[in-house]
């Protein structure tokens, strides 16, 4: 692995640029692996990553259907924040914003992680009770976490309409200073290029048609387009797929996927200095270093795997933002896409084990994928009931459900698009 | 945007006069005290979720106001048809869609 660095970029820029290096190999499947991750976006890489750097475990391969970081990794507005209202929710997010932290470092990779400070806005008297009481609970479990009056807000983020006979009034806001938001594509490139440099085989295009168990019930691997890789364990990765997969080996999961959209305008020059999430009017937007405005939307009411959603949605997502920012009612869209996210009842991820011996799984992060730290927790999941794991299990407060599909842990806000 | 026809009406219609209602033909069980927990876990939680034809809820609720059931793939969004909320589910080969 060719390090990145100052003095590598003048060097190259001095011979032509002609010394670059592919930063993975593209592998082709063997026989048979200790673990194979399916779905190669950010968690699943984090996972092998993880499993690789703290467990020693390399014979590890991460199979996706399409390209690396292509799916919900490449799709999402880049969001990443803790100020979750459950102990076990801001436990794990808050940790995995912590990994976010120094990341960049540790992979030689820069995910450009850019704590700008995420504020989130109340409209109406419900708003402000529940925020502050996230407020209240995210400081009593050590996140940062702080109220701002509409003045202060408006101080904050400029562009903020507070008049009071604003369609969208802005009776406060929450701010948590230490959220902000990371390159998506960078996080997935960076774990995949350190993964690969320990070994682990990254498997594009061939996707995987089926988990296959043996007489005892237990995995014995994954038939896929490549023809059947053999596995000791196997850990499903896959986002809005995961009912899919699963259903493969017969666990039946708690899970239904709902189209997610999203949309960037025009690039302008820097205009916007933070995030601002609207969960009432379901309108969440930053700017990205090139310029654009990066706009989420909610997911779409029914379920679907069409990766496109419906324009209804956008169009109301587009009038809140220039309710509540009037200086972009001007502004031009550039393009807009969608993405699969997998939702659980109560909008909480699942982590670990499953009723299957040695398949685990990490999915029902709905729309807050990119910030979770699946890695870990799928890491933990992979190495089954082994000590490290068990730890890893105390420190999240959280043991298998009694008769659960897998088990859970977290506790999401029972809000439908949140990221 | 979804076009869907209402079987109420008889019309075809934006979607944003429906509302979607989740999962068809999950049967409310009979004697409820009598559930375990599992039993309960499944019929509140467990959707088949399927990438494919789906059979699924909506209700006309800017116009007629009632529940209907279709059945919609998943993949494209195009509805395959709908039909009156009673009615017994259509099987796929019916609809020429392989099971």
């Amino acid at each position: 692995m060719t390090r990145y660095s100052a003095f590598a970029v003048v060097k190259n820029a001095l011979t032509g640029h002609t010394g670059w290096r592919a930063q993975w190999p593209d592998a082709e499947p063997k026989k048979q692996y200790d673990v194979i991750i399916v779905g190669a976006g950010g968690h699943g890489l984090g996972a092998a990553y993880y499993l690789a750097r703290e467990h020693g475990i390399t014979n590890v391969a991460v199979i996706d259907k399409g390209w690396l970081g292509g799916g919900n990794t490449g799709r999402n507005t880049t969001i990443i924040r803790s100020n979750y209202l459950y102990d076990e929710s801001a436990k794990l997010y808050d940790h995995a914003l912590d990994l976010w932290d120094g990341l960049s470092q540790e992979l030689n990779y820069n995910v450009m992680f850019s704590r700008r400070g995420v504020m989130m806005l109340a409209h109406n008297v419900h708003d402000v009770q529940s925020f502050q009481r996230h407020v209240h609970s995210n400081r009593l479990n050590g996140v940062d976490n702080r109220w701002l009056t509409p003045e202060e807000a408006k101080a904050f983020c400029p562009p903020l309409n507070i008049s009071k006979d604003a369609r969208y009034p802005v009776m406060g806001a929450a701010l948590q200073m230490r959220a902000g938001t990371a390159r998506h594509d960078a996080v997935a490139w960076g774990y995949a290029r350190a993964a690969a440099a320990m070994g682990v085989d990254i498997i594009q295009n061939c996707p995987v048609i089926a988990i296959r168990r043996g007489p005892d019930g237990a995995v014995t691997g994954v038939d896929t387009a490549k023809g059947f890789i053999g596995a000791k364990k196997v850990a499903v990765s896959a986002a809005g797929h995961t009912s899919v997969v699963m259903q493969s080996a017969d666990v039946r999961m708690p899970l239904e996927s709902f189209p997610l959209q999203a949309l960037v305008s025009e690039p302008v020059k820097p205009v916007f200095p933070c995030v601002v999430m609207s969960n009432t009017v379901h309108a969440y937007i930053s700017q990205s270093d090139k310029g654009e405005l990066v706009i989420g939307s909610g997911t779409d009411q029914y379920t679907s795997y069409s990766q496109r959603g419906g324009l209804p949605l956008i169009e109301h997502t587009v009038a809140a933002i220039c309710e509540v920012f009037p200086i972009f009612n001007r502004m031009r869209m550039l393009r807009k896409w969608g993405g699969t996210v997998d939702v659980t009842p109560d909008r909480s991820a699942i982590i670990g084990k499953t009723p299957v011996k040695n398949l685990f799984v990490n999915c029902g992060w709905g729309t807050r994928g990119l910030q979770g730290d699946a890695r870990r927790g799928a890491c933990a999941g992979a190495h089954g009931g082994d000590g490290r794991a068990a730890r890893a299990q105390r420190a999240l407060h959280a043991g298998p459900l009694p008769h659960g599909a897998a088990d859970r842990r977290g506790g999401g806000r029972r809000r439908r698009a949140l990221r | 945007m979804l076009l869907i026809h209402c079987p109420y009406c008889d019309e075809t219609l934006p979607e944003a006069e429906f509302a979607y209602a989740g999962e068809a033909h999950i049967i409310r069980p009979a004697d409820p005290s009598t559930l375990t927990d599992e039993e309960w876990r499944d019929f509140l939680f467990i959707r088949s979720n399927a990438r494919g034809p789906h059979y699924e809820r909506w209700r006309h609720v800017h116009g007629c106001a009632r529940f209907f059931n279709a059945v919609r793939d998943t993949v494209s969004d195009r509805f395959l048809l709908t039909y009156k909320a009673g009615e017994k589910r259509p099987d796929l080969a019916s609809l020429g869609v392989a099971e």
